[in-house]
Order: C-alpha cells, then structure tokens, then sequence
C-alpha cells in the first residue's frame, strides 16, 4: 500500500511541475531508471551517504505552508539516510535568522529555506553558502543569487496567466464578457504578479473586460466580505477568479448567499475543498490554478542530492539546476483526480 | 489583598493621572441633550456622517447602492464586529480595553467548527462557542480584578495565547462547517422579512446593551467605575467584581460573535476576528465613548460601526483598490472625530 501512494504521489507531482523530471526520476518506478540518460550520477531512491537537512519554513498558520511542512517532512520520511532538522515556524524575520544560523551551527548537510521574507533573509542564506553549506530557497526569492545553490518556487505570474487563459477559453464566444477578480493580500509582490497575470492573458480576449477586482487577505473571513461586495456591485458577470482557495470558501459562501450561479468560478492555490468542490461540479466552482505545495518534497530532494554530490536523471546535466520554476496547471473535473491527492485542507 | 487602595491602582494607568472626569458625567445629562429626544449630540453629528456616506454612496453607484440587497449586505457586515464593539463600549466605558477580541472570536469559532463539536449540531456549536467567549473573558477578568493587572497587559496576553491556541487546534487548516441547520441560517431562505437572522441577533444585542448600561445598576456602576474608581468604591460599589462582570461580558460577545462569523462565513479559521481589537476600539471611539472612561454610548458605538461598513462598501462597489481605501478610511476616521469634536463643544457651551 504505501508503495502506490507515494507512485500516486509521484505521478501527481511530476504533472504538476517542471519539478516532474526529478521526481520522476528519483521515484523506484524501473521506468524511468531505463529512460534516464544522465552523464553523471543521478539520485535515486536508493540509499545514499547519511545527509542531515535543516529545514526552516514560516509559521504554519494558512492552508498551503501547513502543507509545504507537511510535504517536506513525509518526504524526507521517505529516505531511510535522510535527517530532517527542523525548526519552530515563525514568520517574525530576527526569529527565523536565528533559527538558520542555529542549524549552521550544528553544522546540517544542506539547508532549506522558506523564508518568511526573502530579501530580510538573503544575508543569512550567504553566511550558510560561505560556510559551506548549499542553500536550497524554496519559493519566496532571495535578493542575491549568492544565497542560494538552487531555486526552487511557484510562478505567481504564470499562474494568473493561466486562469486568465482558461477563462478567455471558456468565454471566447460570448459577446460583452463581463470577469471579476477577487485578489490576494495587496501588499504582497505575488499579489501584483498573479493580477499581471491575469491582465495579460485577458487581453488575448477583445471580448473580455475585466470590470472589477478587490483585495481580500488569504482569510475565509475576508473573501465572504470582498465577494459579497463585488456581487453587489456587479449584477450579472460571466466569471470570477479567485487568487486563494482559502478566501475562496468565503467567496462561495457569499455567492451562495447572493444566490448568483451565472457565472463560472476559477481558484487558486489547490486546497482539498476547491478540489471537492470541482469534482462534484455543483457550484460555480470550475476550476482551480495549482500553487503546488509539493514544491517542498521537491526542495528536499534536490537538497539530498545536492549533500550526495548527485546530479538529476532526466537531464544531461551532471549538476542540479540553479533555478526551478514550477508550472501551475489548471485543474478542472477532466483531470482532477491525477491532483486530488496533492489538495490541502 | 483586600486593601481599599488596590482598586483605585487598578483604573489608575489607564487614566494616567489625570483627574476624575466627573464634569463629564454631569454634562451627560446636561445642555448636550436634546430634550424629548435621549440623544447624544455627539451620535446626531456622527448620523449626520453617516447621512453624508449614504448620499455620496447613492450619487456615485446608484444602481448598486440604493437597493435592499445592499442594506442588507450592510447590515450583515456590520453584525459580527458590532456585537463585539457593544462588549468592547462596556469595558471602555469603565476605563478598561480589552485587546483580545479578535483573538477571543478566533478561538471560539474555531473551538466550535472542530470535527468533534460539529457533531453535537447547531446547538452543541452555539454552546461551544458561547462557553469559550465566556471562559476566555472570565480570566481576564480574574487577572484583572483580582490579578490587579493593568487591562492593557491582561488582555495582550490574552490575545496571544488565545490566537496560539486557536492555531493549535485548527493546526492552520480551514475548518469547514457540515451542519446544515448553521449553514441555512446564513442564507437568505430564513431571512424574515428581508431582514437576515444576523441582523436580528445583532439589533437584540445592541438593545440588550443599551438597556443595560442606560437603565441598570449594573451600567450606572459601570460609568461610575469608569469615572473614578476610587469614587465609586466609597460609594459603596464592589470595584472588582463590576470589573470581573464587564470582561466576562466582552468575552461573551466575542461568543456570540463567533457564532455569528461561523454562520456567516460557514467555516471556523483560526485567522478569523483578524484585527477586530482595533475595529472595535475605533468604532466605540468615534462613537463617542471616552477612551479614559467615564462615559459610553451604545447608540454612538453602533453607529460609528455602520460609518465604517458603509466606507467599504462604498469603496468596493466604486472599484477603488485597497490603497485609496486605507487612505482614505485614515482620513474620514480624522475627519468624523473632528467634526464631532466640534459640533458636541458648540452643543455644549
């Protein structure tokens, strides 16, 4: 049994992102060990040298970093010479400096670092890379290429694009389209990449106007509230996208309320509700734009193969990139099952 | 521990050393009323503000502005946080804060949407909730009153542990709600006569309140304490125990509040009641409650919640982003203050 989970696990991943040829690769799948046409030593599921990774991630308090601490952890679980070190969540900068330069002391193999703000956290990511220990950054970026060996995050650009695309797709006949758009924490840089996104890719469409977009703030609280408002002020729209699954189970809430249904509805993020939701196919609810958190498992084995001196199968490459960039893909009844396992709740 | 003086310690940081405002009680029932009618001037200037929203709302969105859905979406926003800023009148009113609401509203909603609770049903999850607030709200009180912390220290605390304690048990995940009679009472088949049952709840509340504080021993104490404490203890009056009371009753609202964000947004999440503290605190003191004691007002705390929902709700329905709205939310709260700084000095000279 837990030989086709994590196949399951796999396979969902290896769709997901561009992460898909070192997953795939270093899954017991023969397979892909037969395809592999590496120049140098790839990482495979086969026990290696022992390698301590320390892990340092933000406060586990929203749906998707729960879920990236989860993924790393089982993920690490998953190789017998693999130590996982890690420290308390905290989003407070001076704590989580703290927390990294304790693991340089104790000297951990590789780290991972998700920081809670990557240009505060840049100066620590040196110190460890000086010390000569690789940084793996998962997600949010450090200011300098120097802090990190290898980049590992979302494309938040990408993912506003391809919700934009799905939709203009979906509407590219309909005459005078109204869209609506219910965004992430303003303040964020994501936020304004998803909503670039989003405007680019529905320019594509001359029949398409976005008429409306307000800021929630990632909580089921704020997306009831933005979504009632943007209902009020538009009386009939063709569809909304929605940049977090998490303010989405408010959203559906208030639309539900308004008892609106003419319209089609995208999410972002994958969260197991909006999966569900999609699946059963009784709500507005369409659609939703991956930000895989499996980008952790990713991390932790590209940190393992960084401490094993590896390279990745798959690639011709004998060293592992220095930048991976995740592909969000939109996740519609068609194809949700090959994603449902990797939801979050 | 039972020595007269603790008491009087207890309103004192909060004051400052500042002297009793007593002229203030008076002026209460002084030129600053209207006769006839048991208003405030100040809540007639802040109705005027209001007045001012409603035609610019009305002149800039007509359409979306003016219509019954709208007064209702007003209305069911102003709910949750106006439950909780009739608790928090009460305890400012006695010279006290209490910073932990939107923790207290946290942890009740999520305590009440676990797994577990949600199998007791609709009443097993209002009990919950309603323990939770009251239970939160009893050890503040208790470090308070008999712990003789400042409220400032008590409640921060409070509001630390409780969020903490709430992402414990949700462990950052969104709760969602099953129970169909909890979710039906946020829809619009059981609205009565147009108006949603969070309305209701939240008019019985703000009436319930003002009863209370206006025709009550209990809200005359509560004045008095909050006035000079020192004053209302030789009056005769149990300093601690009105004290331990006014934050067991924030923490009941926060209950009830909880409750009510549980029906509203179907779900208990452990970032709910984000920044509720100071939404509170801002409705009650443009409202006209003195923020060194003394003096509230119920009807002014209402209406200074609903100038705040309409400010929103006219700014999402023009489409302007959240900057414009931050600003501008900064300059009306100057603004409305100011204005009713003047009109109430004008009434009462």
């Amino acid at each position: 049994m837990p030989e086709t989970s994590r196949r399951r696990l796999l396979f969902g991943t290896a769709a997901v992102s561009a992460g898909a040829l070192l997953t795939a690769c270093t899954s017991n799948d023969p397979k892909s060990e037969d395809t592999a046409r590496s120049a140098g030593p790839a990482a495979d599921n086969k026990p290696g040298k022992p390698v301590t990774i320390g892990f340092a991630g933000p406060q586990a308090d929203h749906g998707w970093l729960n879920a990236i601490n989860e993924n790393a952890k089982s993920r690490a679980a998953e190789y017998s010479e693999v130590k996982l070190e890690t420290t308390e969540g905290s989003n407070d900068t001076a704590a989580q400096i703290g927390q990294v330069k304790t693991l340089i002391n104790k000297k951990v193999d590789v780290l991972v670092i998700l920081p809670a703000d990557g240009k505060a956290l840049t100066q620590v990511g040196l110190e460890a890379m000086r010390a000569g220990i690789p940084v793996v950054n998962l997600d949010r970026i450090f200011a300098s290429p120097q802090a990190y060996r290898c980049w590992v995050g979302g494309d938040n650009y990408g993912m506003g694009l391809n919700a934009g695309t799905y939709i203009g797709e979906q509407l590219k006949d309909k005459a005078g389209a109204k869209v609506v758009e219910l965004a992430g924490i303003d303040n964020l840089e994501l936020t304004k990449q998803r909503s670039q996104g989003f405007a680019d890719a529905l320019k594509n469409y001359s029949n398409i106007e976005l008429v409306a977009r307000q800021a929630a703030d990632f909580t089921v609280e704020s997306g009831q509230a933005k979504m009632a408002q943007l209902l009020q002020a538009q009386k009939r729209i063709d569809a909304v996208w929605n940049h977090d699954d998490d303010q989405g189970v408010g959203a559906l809430r208030a639309i539900q309320q308004a008892g609106r249904d003419e319209f089609l509805m995208v999410g972002g993020a994958g969260a197991k509700s909006a999966m569900d939701a999609i699946k059963a196919d009784n709500s507005v609810l369409k659609a939703t734009v991956l930000y895989p958190p499996t980008m952790a498992a990713s991390a932790i084995d590209l940190a393992r193969a960084l401490a094993q001196g590896k390279g990745v199968s798959g690639l011709a490459e004998l060293e592992i990139p220095t930048s991976l960039t995740l592909y969000s893909a939109v996740v519609t009844k068609e194809n949700i099952d090959q994603y449902l396992p990797t939801g979050f709740s | 521990m039972t020595q007269p003086v603790s008491s009087a310690q207890q309103g004192g940081p909060d004051k400052g050393a500042a002297p009793a405002p007593v002229p203030e009680l008076r002026k209460k029932d002084g030129p600053a009323r209207i006769p006839g009618l048991r208003v405030d001037v100040r809540n007639l200037s802040l109705l005027g503000v209001l007045v001012v929203l409603v035609a610019v709302g009305g002149f800039t969105e007509p359409d979306a502005f003016l219509d019954t859905g709208n007064l209702q979406l007003i209305l069911t926003q102003s709910s949750v946080i106006g439950v909780v800023t009739v608790g928090m009148t009460f305890v400012i009113t006695s010279g006290g804060i209490d910073l932990s609401v939107g923790a207290m509203v946290a942890l009740a909603s999520v305590w009440a949407t676990t797994v577990a609770t949600q199998e007791y049903g609709f009443a097993g999850m209002l009990f919950t909730a309603v323990i939770v607030g009251l239970a939160a709200g009893l050890v503040n009180g208790m470090l308070i009153a008999y712990g003789r912390m400042v409220p400032f220290i008590a409640t921060l605390a409070m509001l630390a542990s409780a969020r903490g304690l709430a992402l414990q048990i949700t462990d950052g995940k969104t709760q969602i709600v099953t129970v169909k009679p909890v979710l039906d009472l946020g829809l619009p088949d059981s609205y009565v006569l147009g108006i949603p049952p969070l309305v209701m709840m939240f008019a019985a509340v703000t009436v319930v309140g003002w009863l209370v504080l206006n025709r009550t021993t209990f809200g005359r104490r509560t004045v008095a304490v909050g006035g000079n404490a020192e004053a209302a203890r030789l009056a005769g009056i149990d300093v601690r125990r009105q004290r331990l009371f006014l934050y067991l009753l924030s923490g009941l609202c926060c209950g009830i509040a909880a409750f009510m964000l549980i029906v509203l947004s179907g779900s208990g999440q452990n970032t709910n009641g984000n920044l509720y503290e100071l939404d509170a605190i801002a409705a009650a003191i443009i409202g006209g409650t003195l923020l060194s004691g003394g003096r509230g007002t119920i009807v002014g705390s209402v209406l200074g919640v609903l100038v705040f929902t309409t400010i929103t709700n006219i700014f999402a329905l023009n489409n302007l982003q959240s900057d414009v709205q931050q600003i501008a939310k900064g300059a009306i709260i100057v603004a409305a203050v100011l204005v009713q700084r003047r009109t109430s000095a004008h009434g009462e000279t």
